[in-house]
């Protein structure tokens, strides 16, 4: 299992670099620069930009520059944050976004689980419609509608909590941006938990332990629950993955210092250095996540085991 | 929250009765702590470092002052600076600094902090994107370039009371300028201890009303009252807290919920329903802002024929732009310099018919002469003026463009509509990919000056590439003359001359929007939307 894990994260050395230098360029061919704005800058006032940012040097000259900063674990200032660096900047926002989509992961797990066990053991009745449908409505109605209107519902109208702001991550503040987050992945792992479980269900070991006459329960805590679990694991390592990056939306609504912002603002601003910062940060915690899930997946299910 | 518990909100919530101040989870805040909602991020608190944004210099009028400061209605009063005197000729400032101009920490503000701030501004080094502002005074820009030393800038600290400023010509905005960050002091003392983190939070002092204590980013920044300001004793707020709400309609549910005391800015299109929901906190007021469209003065382009330009611009409606597609969120406007700049009356195009009559009011008579200029500049809907307008991305630039386009249609005009997001858009039209471009401009000080340097043949901001020798000559005298009521008929004169060249078409004229709790005092509309919070109080 060591052995395992070690090499996969050797293997991800080379997969970071192709990210690394694929976004550089790809950033760099974008048009229009970090002090492109409103406003075109007197030329002497570029130059000095340009200079001091190093971005007057050739291009695989830059690049050398960047990835030499890499390995020493300096993402460089940002351009338009001029009091943070990238760094900061990300560690800044980073405990944030995994306490807000944590808890939302933990929240979409709790609910979803059981309501996608439930629809699939009363599959074809008013229970599995009524789940189905609202799951259905849960992904449809995309989230910047939801989170407007549950500030303006529980914030502006009832005022049981605050409409937005982060409040040193205050519980009051907290609620309504995970429920926010939330609400979709409830709805994804309801679908997904529902389609996995009446597969499983039919399928010839689970007759057999009918056959042995235990009880549905024990059927399906025992016997399905393990194996149905496991599409929903390989969901789970990206989508954790996503949502602890932050979500753009639900922190803008809210108010939340997270760094889901940064990914749009960064490229909208053409921030080199923060997109480049958010892009390493979010590639490595994919290859992190789909890592561990790989190895969940063989406490899961013992027929899948890594070492020889 | 720091309103006494908005009666006048809950009030206007649908669902008043659930809405009982004792079921707000809000924890409770120092007594007079103001929160205002501002719609960017601080880029820092070195005023050299600073990308621009409007909403950076409601923090740091409110942490710095500088020679001069505003007065709730923007009238300019001495600040740092007791009083001054000029020279003759216009070209040297003599400022005689106020003996208890204090830093945070207590050490005095002297005039080699102006020095020291200036330089950094300008130094190379600083690599400061507002460096230009400064270029009116003795070697500015050789400075900016490194061509001279820091030290040969035309600034000097006489003694620690007295700063001298010398300028390269009369500079009669000179004084507006001054309201400008980019001219406050920076202190020297904790430059020398600390260099370049002499703005981390820990080491920072700074000499305005407030001093900062706290910065999230992307959340708030956090100030108290600066204990060692010379007027301390008359700031009534304990402190204030910026909060950046880029979502500007999260900012209108956060100010409604009782939040925050001030919103700096909502959504045009959320107008009329706050204006009935909430009358009392919903201002807006004319700002020092222009909204245009850009001719393309380039070769090749259909729009170099002052024909095509003229009926373009004459067909526009401007009133059903601004009160049917913008609900009254923008005024409408036949200038290119807004209304209500100091000494100065706005110029107004005025259209004509073929018999040279005023027909500026009669928008039938408008349409039948753009319609006779097209057909006379060889357009018809048989061989159709086809053009290329692009607009950075909005909701409000899209409605209007496509309004516009509409309303070109009857002369034979097929227009092509481009967006792109705005920093693509603005590098497009610099290098003069278009026929016609959409463009704003908001004041950075309260002068004619300001805008009329668009339009200088080769000047940075021209997108169109205008170039008359006549409006550069006007534009050279006006600067170059001292008398205010002289140098303001030459201004005026070089925009007059611009709208009969049908430069560019003047369009809208921007408006301030702000949600302001009516239980504060000290807050009062003005032209440059500026609103210091040492004026400001919150009412029991």
């Amino acid at each position: 299992m060591l052995k395992y894990t070690l090499k996969r994260l050797l293997q991800a050395i080379p997969t970071m670099l192709v990210v690394i230098t694929i976004a550089f360029f790809l950033m760099r061919v974008a048009p229009g620069g970090p002090f492109d704005g409103e406003r075109s800058l007197p030329p002497q006032i570029e130059a000095n930009l340009m200079a001091a940012y190093h971005l007057d040097e050739p291009l695989w000259q830059q690049y050398a520059r960047y990835l030499g900063n890499l390995v020493q674990g300096d993402f460089g200032p940002s351009f338009k944050y001029k009091d943070f660096t990238v760094t900061e900047l990300i560690m800044q926002g980073f405990p944030v976004s995994l306490e807000i989509g944590g808890l939302a992961i933990l929240l979409a797990l709790l609910v979803g689980l059981p309501l996608g066990v439930i629809a699939a053991l009363r599959r074809n009745t008013g229970i599995d419609y009524t789940v189905m449908g609202l799951a259905l409505a849960g992904i449809a109605v995309p989230n910047f509608v939801i989170a407007p209107l549950l500030a303006l519902v529980f914030g502006v109208l009832l005022q049981w909590l605050p409409a937005g702001g982060w409040n040193d991550g205050a519980l009051p503040n907290m609620i309504l941006p995970i429920v926010a987050l939330a609400v979709p992945q409830i709805a994804y792992i309801a679908r997904m938990m529902r389609a996995s479980m009446i597969e499983v269900l039919g399928s010839h070991y689970i007759r057999t332990a009918r056959a042995k006459g235990l009880t549905e329960t024990e059927v399906v805590w025992r016997h399905a629950m393990r194996p149905a679990l496991l599409p929903v694991t390989s969901y789970l390592g990206p989508a954790i993955a996503g949502i602890i990056t932050g979500s753009v939306v639900i922190e803008q609504i809210f108010g939340i210092p997270g760094i889901g912002r940064y990914f749009v603002q960064g490229a909208l601003n053409r921030d080199y250095t923060l997109v480049m910062g958010t892009v390493v940060f979010y590639g490595a915690l994919i290859v992190l996540m789909n890592l561990i899930v790989d190895l969940i997946y063989s406490a899961l299910d013992p027929q899948i085991r890594y070492d020889d | 929250m720091s309103l006494s518990r908005n009666t006048w909100l809950r009030r206007t919530a649908l669902v008043s009765a659930i809405g009982l101040a004792g079921l707000t989870l809000a924890p409770a805040s120092l007594a007079a702590t103001l929160d205002i909602g501002v719609t960017g991020e601080l880029a820092s608190f070195d005023t050299s470092k600073i990308s621009g944004g409007i909403w950076e210099s409601q923090v740091l009028m409110d942490v710095y002052e500088g020679l001069v400061k505003e007065s709730p209605d923007g009238e300019i009063l001495p600040g740092m600076a007791a009083s001054w005197d000029v020279s003759e000729d216009g070209r040297t400032y003599t400022f005689h600094l106020r003996e208890d101009a204090r830093w945070s920490d207590g050490e005095p503000v002297t005039a080699d902090d102006f020095v020291f701030g200036w330089r950094h501004l300008l130094d190379p080094a600083s690599a400061s994107k507002y460096a230009y502002q400064l270029y009116p005074v003795v070697n500015a820009e050789a400075v900016n370039t490194g061509d001279k030393p820091l030290e040969e800038l035309g600034v000097e600290a006489v003694d620690p009371r007295t700063l001298v400023v010398h300028l390269n010509a009369p500079t009669p905005y000179f004084i507006q300028l001054l309201t400008h960050y980019t001219t406050y002091p920076q202190p020297l003392h904790t430059w020398q201890e600390f260099g370049q983190d002499y703005v981390d939070l820990d080491n920072i002092v700074t000499n305005g009303a407030f001093t900062p204590t706290e910065w999230i980013s992307q959340s708030r920044i956090t100030t108290r009252k600066n204990p060692e300001y010379y007027e301390a004793d008359e700031v009534a707020l304990d402190g204030v807290r910026y909060h950046t709400i880029e979502d500007r309609n999260a900012g209108v549910s956060r100010f409604r919920a009782g939040e925050l005391d001030i919103m700096r800015e909502y959504a045009s299109s959320m107008y009329s329903l706050l204006k009935e929901q909430i009358p009392d906190a919903t201002h807006m007021a004319p700002y020092l802002g222009s909204y245009y469209y850009v001719f393309n003065h380039r070769e090749g382009h259909p729009t170099t024929d002052p024909r095509v330009r003229e009926a373009l611009s004459m067909a526009v409606r401007r009133e059903v732009i601004a009160q049917q597609i913008l609900q009254g969120t923008f005024l409408p406007s036949l200038s290119f310099v807004p209304e209500g700049i100091e000494h100065y009356d706005a110029q107004n195009v005025t259209f004509r018919d073929a018999d040279g009559n005023d027909i500026t009011d009669d928008m039938n008579a408008r349409m039948e002469r753009a319609q006779e200029l097209m057909e006379e500049a060889g357009y018809s809907s048989e061989n159709p003026l086809r053009l290329r307008l692009r607009y950075n991305t909005t909701d409000e630039h899209k409605k209007i463009a496509v309004a516009v386009s509409s309303m070109w249609r009857p002369l034979g005009v097929e227009v092509e509509l481009v967006n792109s997001e705005a920093t693509v858009h603005y590098q497009t039209i610099a290098q003069g990919d278009f026929d016609i471009a959409r463009a704003g401009w908001i004041a950075d000080y309260n002068d004619a000056e300001n805008y009329l340097a668009l339009l200088r043949t080769g000047a940075g901001n021209n997108y169109g590439a205008y170039s008359s020798a006549e409006y550069d000559e006007l534009y050279h005298q006006a600067a170059m003359t001292l008398d205010a009521d002289e140098r303001e008929a030459l201004m005026e004169q070089a925009e007059a001359t611009a709208l009969a060249d049908n430069a560019l078409i003047p369009m809208l004229y921007y408006v301030s929007r702000n949600l302001v709790n009516p239980a504060l005092s000290g807050w009062e509309d003005n032209i440059d939307d500026d609103h210091p919070s040492r004026w400001i109080s919150i009412d029991e």
